[in-house]
């Protein structure tokens, strides 16, 4: 039982990560058409700037978090919409989906020659102690995490429902020709959709990284998972996707620990398949959210 | 370009592909024929991306069908020759089952299927060692032997991939030419408009996907003879990614496209060994900026410089048949 | 009477809360152009998506030669005979016009197969050629259609409708953005189709002259209801028609 409580927790705390991840995916999908193939290397990369600003301007890790933050929010937010977003979705979708996979080896294969190939360690933010919560012995670290991310979740729909520019961000991703209309700047919207996907990126990086490590391949799994998440909740909200993450990563623990480890990753991959069969709108998705 | 200037170019480059590896030592026909094998395979991604707009990240997980099955097969004594249209229908078959439910969706869902395709298919031949020999892979196939002509030699073995280059670039020729091509082109251009004309969408981009997959699974059968050695490494993601950024870079929608973007990925990195690692770094960074400014890939930077330096000049006849992406 | 080559019963489309549709129903006979008109906002172009599947309606049938076509899809619907234009220009612009044109009948012949191994034109290049010639753009066949005047790529886009021997054409603004000469040879063309094959029309439109002079009969809708029905001349001395324009 104890064993059972540790792996559906660590599973959800591992999805909940996910979770934002997928988040981030959705929301640029949806405002900005753009389909982010390099969504895991966004994550893998806020890890090492954190690495980069404690090993070349000596800064705490407290700073150097901070430091990671902004820079991520600027390169992966900014940057990429300015220099690849924007330029590039005129010809259309699919090259721009083209654009983001070639900007995913781009970054790959940066930190592998310019950091390191190998893997680093990366300190974690909260203490990794097991603690006893009703006879079971469960990870602090896990617990933490899931509350965090949780919390980021619970804050940014509160944003987006409750604050006039978080409304104006919905409008924008529901009907961009209306709410030019009704007056809502558009590209200012758009804009803040790239800031905050790339915001939750780094957070997602911070909370993951002291499990895996920072890799520069960190990417490669977790851009997959991030995408199959998304799918699998249901494209138009929020709670799709945070449903999607959570289930993953339930799910993948689960299998790994009663089922099979060699098959572990094939789980994710096999639910896309059969969500794609049996209910293409995804569990929490609507018909009309398909149409992207 | 009139028809006969474009025949006998055309066999120009036959002739200098089949001149290229007189009097060079192995290593460099083995880079020569892995760029013939990969641009098979760019081949039939580009009818699957350039042609019906669609894109597939699985062309790394169709070569491996075609390779393991081939290789299975001529390890099991089979001629290549009866091994490979097996390893060609295999991938056919699997690329409808995929292509199916996928295509069912609005949005780029066959884009993320196909991923996840690619690593289920790298998970079970790393995992099945019993018929995949896992890790370790398989080693050891024979190359074909066609009585007077044996492929043993590499020179040979060159001679024989670039025949069979040569016949799946008419069979992709004639496909391209036949009804099936046009209605591949109309679904690209307008494809609502197309479907109001009785094309019937979404079978015609499942045909496209699926010719597009046998052809990897040819570009398969290829390899596995060709290096002797085949392991799930090989043909990862990564690799998928790799052959559709050669139809990017090359041009997609143009016939000779693939050609000039397998040459890109495969025989340039030979020519600028002092790069080493830098090379993808460059090479990614180069797709994006081309990416921004001519989408059409370097068929289309030719296109505009020719129209730039010789504007009166007739555009060429196989820049009429790309549209770049969607 | 014979059967209705198109039969439209009580189609209905709301949007949120608004009927754009409501409880329409009509006929169209053999050889008729009917006219659909109507003050903007009134409903046609969403009636006209309805009954082509383009867009889902809350309620109501659409036969075709007495066969049921609710729900059918537009390729399905394009085999069965009936042929249409779009609003907005919708030729195939990197493709020549002869390309265009073959297109548009190509899979009206043979099988999935002969499409495949037969010959590239599918045999139609005649028979294209002749819908080429009718539309009298000849001159213009390897052109690429992208290339073209706005109003030749119009005439293409209407060839394409026919090129298949369709019974019922349906046409969504065919003047709309074509200049007068331009529009007087549209106008003849489609009315010699019309005498030649008995093909039925049923056309959209804002441009009144072109309607009156172009229909047999009209049909006038206003808040998704029809408001009139008769010839042009009984629609020009008709006074709810009249409210409803300058209301409108």
């Amino acid at each position: 039982m104890s064993q059972f409580s540790q792996v559906v927790l660590s599973g959800l705390a591992t999805g909940s990560i996910y979770a934002l991840v997928a988040i981030g995916f959705t929301l640029v999908w949806q405002a900005a058409q753009t389909v982010n193939f390099a969504q895991g290397e966004f994550v893998m990369l806020p890890a090492f700037f954190v690495l980069a600003g404690m090993s070349l301007f000596g800064l705490s890790f407290g700073t150097a978090l901070l430091f990671g933050l902004a820079v991520s929010v600027v390169v992966l937010g900014l940057l990429f919409k300015k220099l690849v977003a924007e330029p590039i979705l005129p010809h259309g979708g699919i090259t721009l989906i083209i654009a983001t996979m070639a900007l995913g080896i781009l970054l790959k294969e940066s930190v592998k020659e310019f950091y390191s190939a190998e893997a680093q360690p990366f300190p974690s933010i909260f203490p990794n102690d097991p603690i006893d919560v009703f006879g079971a012995v469960l990870s602090m670290q896990d617990i933490l995490n899931l509350a965090f991310s949780l919390a980021v979740v619970v804050a940014l729909t509160l944003f987006l429902n409750r604050t006039r520019t978080g409304r104006c961000m919905q409008a924008t991703a529901q009907n961009p020709a209306v709410a030019e209309i009704l007056g809502v700047n558009v590209k200012r919207m758009i804009l803040y959709t790239f800031l905050i996907n790339a915001a939750l990126a780094a957070l997602a990086s911070f909370l993951i990284t002291p499990v895996y490590l920072a890799k520069f391949s960190n990417g490669e799994t977790l851009g997959l998972i991030a995408f199959i998440a998304a799918i699998v909740g249901g494209f138009n909200q929020i709670r799709g996707a945070l449903a999607g993450g959570l289930l993953i990563g339930v799910l993948d623990n689960l299998t790994a620990a009663y089922v099979t480890a060699e098959y572990r990753a094939a789980l994710p991959l096999v639910l896309l398949i059969v969500i794609i069969l049996v209910r293409p709108q995804g569990l929490l998705g609507t018909k009309e959210g398909r149409a992207v | 370009m009139n028809v006969r200037m474009r025949t006998l170019s055309i066999l120009g480059l036959v002739a200098l592909a089949i001149a290229a590896p007189i009097g060079q030592g192995n290593y460099i026909i083995y880079v020569l024929t892995s760029w013939l094998v990969f641009a098979i395979a760019a081949m039939g991604l580009n009818l699957t991306l350039g042609y019906a707009g669609q894109i597939s990240l699985a062309q790394a997980a169709f070569m491996a069908i075609g390779a393991y099955v081939t290789s299975l097969l001529t390890l099991a004594g089979w001629h290549w020759i009866l091994a490979m249209p097996l390893a060609l229908l295999a991938c056919f078959v699997v690329g409808l089952l995929l292509g199916y439910p996928a295509l069912r969706v609005k949005g780029h869902f066959l884009a993320f299927v196909t991923l996840a395709f690619n690593t289920l298919v790298f998970l079970v031949l790393r995992n099945e060692d019993w018929l995949t020999g896992g890790s370790y892979g398989l080693v050891g196939m024979p190359r074909p032997d066609f009585g007077l002509f044996s492929t043993m030699k590499q020179l040979h073995f060159y001679y024989f991939t670039l025949g069979v280059t040569v016949l799946a670039a008419l069979a992709m020729w004639g496909i391209v030419r036949s009804p099936w091509g046009r209605a591949f082109k109309a679904l690209r251009e307008n494809p609502i408009r197309a479907e109001s004309l009785g094309v019937d969408t979404r079978r015609i981009t499942l045909l496209a996907f699926a010719i597009g997959s046998a052809y990897g699974g040819l570009a398969g059968a290829l390899v596995a003879p060709l290096v002797q050695f085949i392991e799930p490494g090989s043909f990862g993601v990564a690799h998928s990614l790799r052959i559709l950024l050669m139809v990017v870079v090359g041009g997609s929608g143009y016939f000779f496209g693939p050609f000039l973007g397998a040459a890109v990925v495969i025989l340039l990195p030979e020519v600028l060994r002092f790069a080493e690692g830098y090379y993808l770094i460059i090479y990614s960074a180069l797709v994006i900026v081309m990416l921004v400014f001519v989408p059409s890939g370097l068929i289309g930077v030719w296109g505009r410089l020719h129209e730039k330096f010789w504007p009166r000049h007739e555009i060429r006849a196989d820049l009429k048949e790309g549209a770049g992406l969607k | 009477m014979s059967m209705p080559v198109l039969s439209v019963r009580n189609i209905e489309k709301s949007f949120g809360g608004i009927r754009a549709v409501n409880g329409v129903s009509f006929d169209v006979h053999k050889g008729e152009i009917l006219g659909l008109i109507g003050p903007n906002g009134s409903g046609k172009s969403t009636l006209f998506n309805c009954i082509l599947g383009q867009l889902p309606p809350d309620g109501g049938d659409v036969s075709v030669n007495g066969r049921n076509v609710s729900g059918m899809r537009a390729s399905d619907l394009n085999r069965l005979g009936v042929g249409r234009t779009f609003q907005q220009l919708s030729v195939f612009p990197k493709m020549s016009v002869l390309d265009n044109i073959i297109l548009a009948g190509q899979e009206h012949h043979g099988s999935m197969l002969s499409r495949l191994f037969g010959p590239g034109d599918a045999g139609l290049t005649a028979e294209a050629e002749k819908l080429i010639a009718f539309f009298r753009l000849s001159h213009l066949r390897d052109t690429l259609a992208g290339s073209l005047s706005y109003g030749q790529q119009k005439l293409v886009d209407a060839a394409m409708a026919f090129m298949a021997g369709p019974s019922l054409v349906l046409l969504d603004e065919p003047a709309g953005g074509v200049n007068l000469t331009m529009l007087a040879g549209l106008k003849e063309r489609l009315t010699a189709y019309n005498a030649e094959h008995g093909t039925t029309f049923v056309v959209i439109e804002h441009n009144m002259e072109f309607v009156m002079s172009l229909c047999t009969r009209i049909i006038v809708l206003s808040e998704g209801s029809i408001i009139a029905e008769g010839t042009p001349d009984e629609i020009r001395a008709n006074q709810a028609v009249i409210d409803a324009y300058l209301g409108g």
